[in-house]
């Protein structure tokens, strides 16, 4: 059609006409991503400006409005004071529980996960492709299929720590619910760690690890000075996208501490949310939930390019 | 491999032979050790307890696990509910949901996705403040926005009063207490969280389609709309693909959005498989029927990911 029109008039038609149709179609293109900007900012938004609200201004006012009167009480009364269960002393020990199983999980799944894309890519052995694959899947696996042996698991060991704790003294941390966190996390973690790590190796040039091999360097001193010291993009990617997963993560944790002192942050604030007695105080919950998002929102914020970049490794190439 | 063996023997030429070859076998072995255990632990704790899973499901187990194989009867409790749907079980539910959420929610964050990338990639300015909005959600952690969602969608606080207060008083909102409606309001939940990040897979898709496809598309005179559903849309078939995968996966594993959004919905009715498998697993003492379904969760899963997988490993040493 245009291939009709063009010649006939060629300029006139196509700067006159052009430019509003082109003003009109940017103006169109804005309003729609603004409007979608808006949908996603919505639940947050709420969450912000109800968590400085008073209850009264809450009952009585728009959800959508701003604070009048911000307060930070809502906020104190989450940290310190708000029940969870039947304990009302705030959810500032669950947000510490919270970090106690993440930074230990992190560490060790990233550590193995960068050992084993080493290995998977610049020490190949006869099957290693299957060995990768196998750790592969265990991503994808829905966790349900796992969890009844794993808590059964847990539970036995739990009772021989009770056992050494009574026979030598010292539990050894078994049936500590944040060490088991801490391990069910680095189990059902290092199958991502590994595919960041191989996917990464795998670009490295291989010519490097030879000539130091002939040099003489072994493993580890290749691991240390040839590895380690290029890979900080990487590293940056796993810790983030682990610390994101673990800190999130409610399956789990409520699975193996889905009660007691020992919750993480999520299994908690899902226990303050759904507290039914007496009158529900919105804007605690708010800032209970804002509180939890933090940490995560902090590190998105800080360095958002890499945690797409972790979502996309684990998404596009497997 | 051999190449790194023979390089290791000549180059220890001055210790003494038994030491020597101890040593360099022991260099060899290196990479399979450090890979080793966490290739153990994946092969217990993620196929062991799978196995461990699929035994238990053809048991009779209840409150504790039973070890006397007792046939398929989990199943067949299943497969009858599933088709004697007189009173409506919670199995029957949990999977027509996952059907509908399923189907929505795929559809919805591709169809979505695909739209936003599209406006996105019209030499946007301000791409950089937008992306990342559109992104956040799949940060934090759905328990954290879930409170803010809950908020929203209850009819006497969220948007329907909003609305009546601004004077649209028949506007009805009330999904997410009608046991009928229930499942689609976690489809919308789903959907603002996991569209962002569909989005940007198909914006990186686009910014790796060749320019000059597209100058020469546009020369012909190929409309926008022909050009992107002729020439783009084809050329990100492969996103499609990478895209649905992840979305199929995260719709089998979703858990956490129904309990924080729902608590399960008005009678179960919001419950999706992975529910079903917790609750009879650790509240209704079914252990056999819990295994049993997530026995079925991990095979659809499997049928999914195995091929893609598969193919993805495939390729590699080409």
């Amino acid at each position: 059609m245009s291939a009709v029109t063009t010649p006939a008039h060629p300029a006139p038609s196509r700067d006159s006409g052009g430019i509003n149709v082109k003003l009109v179609n940017r103006i169109v293109i804005y309003g729609l991503l603004a409007l979608f900007a808006l949908f996603y900012l919505m639940p947050l938004f709420v969450m912000l400006v109800t968590s400085f609200k008073t209850m009264d201004e809450i009952q009585n006012g728009n959800m959508l409005s701003l604070p009048k009167a911000p307060t930070f009480e809502p906020w104190l009364k989450a940290w310190g004071q708000t029940c969870v269960g039947l304990t009302c002393a705030g959810i500032k020990g669950y947000f510490w529980n919270s970090i106690k199983m993440v930074v230990p999980a992190v560490i060790i799944s990233t550590l193995l996960g960068a050992l084993n894309g080493y290995v998977l890519t610049k020490w190949r052995f006869r099957g290693h492709t299957l060995v990768f694959g196998l750790m592969l899947f265990a991503c994808f696996i829905p966790f349900q299929s796992v969890l009844l042996p794993m808590a059964t698991i847990l539970g036995s060991l739990g009772r021989f720590g009770v056992t050494l704790q009574n026979s030598v003294g010292t539990s050894f941390g078994l049936g500590n619910p944040t060490v088991n966190l801490v391990f069910v996390h680095v189990v059902y973690g290092i199958g991502f760690t590994t595919l960041f790590f191989r996917n990464y190796y795998e670009a490295f040039p291989t010519e490097l690890v030879k000539a130091a091999q002939v040099d003489g360097a072994s493993f580890f001193q290749i691991f240390r000075r040839i590895m380690l010291p290029n890979s900080m993009p990487i590293f940056v990617v796993t810790v983030i996208y682990q610390f994101t997963n673990i800190w999130n993560d409610f399956l789990f944790a409520s699975a193996y501490a889905g009660t007691g002192d020992a919750m993480p942050m999520t299994v908690a604030l899902n226990n303050v949310v759904n507290t039914s007695t007496g009158v529900v105080e919105y804007n605690v919950n708010m800032a209970a939930a804002m509180i939890a998002a933090l940490p995560t929102l902090l590190v998105y914020v800080l360095a958002g390019r890499y945690f797409v970049r972790g979502l996309m490794a684990g998404a596009v190439k497997g | 491999m051999s190449t790194v063996a023979t390089s290791q023997i000549k180059l220890t030429p001055e210790d003494t032979r038994p030491r020597a070859t101890m040593r360099s076998r022991l260099q060899d072995a290196l990479p399979k050790i450090v890979l080793a255990p966490s290739f153990a632990i994946t092969i217990v704790f993620v196929y062991g307890f799978i196995l461990w899973t699929i035994y238990l499901s053809f048991t009779n187990s209840k409150t504790f696990p039973s070890y006397a194989i007792t046939g398929g009867r989990a199943y067949q409790r299943l497969w009858n509910w599933t088709f004697d749907t007189d009173p409506p079980s919670s199995w029957y539910t949990s999977i027509t949901n996952m059907g509908i959420f399923g189907f929505l929610y795929i559809a919805i964050c591709l169809a979505l996705g695909l739209f936003l990338a599209i406006l996105l990639d019209q030499k946007i300015r301000g791409e950089g403040v937008l992306r990342p909005i559109y992104l956040y959600p799949m940060a934090l952690s759905f328990i954290v926005t879930g409170v803010a969602w809950k908020w929203f969608l209850d009819p006497g606080l969220g948007l329907e009063q909003t609305l009546h207060q601004w004077g649209w008083t028949s506007f009805h909102f009330d999904w997410i207490k009608n046991k009928d409606f229930v499942i689609y309001t976690v489809v919308i939940a789903g959907v603002w969280q996991a569209s962002g990040f569909i989005m940007a897979m198909f914006l990186a898709g686009l910014r790796g389609i060749d320019g000059e496809i597209m100058k020469a598309a546009q020369i012909d005179g190929a409309t926008t709309f022909q050009l992107y559903r002729r020439i783009v849309i084809p050329l990100l078939r492969p996103i499609f693909l990478s895209a649905f995968i992840v979305l199929a996966h995260l719709a089998i594993k979703s858990y956490d959005l129904v309990v924080a959004l729902t608590s399960g919905g008005p009678g179960g009715s919001a419950w999706l498989p992975s529910n079903f498998m917790y609750e009879y697993t650790f509240k209704r003492n079914e252990m056999a029927v819990g295994s049993a379904s997530a026995v079925i969760m991990l095979m659809t899963i499997v049928a999914i990911i195995v091929p893609y997988l598969y193919s993805e490993l495939r390729e590699k040493p080409r």
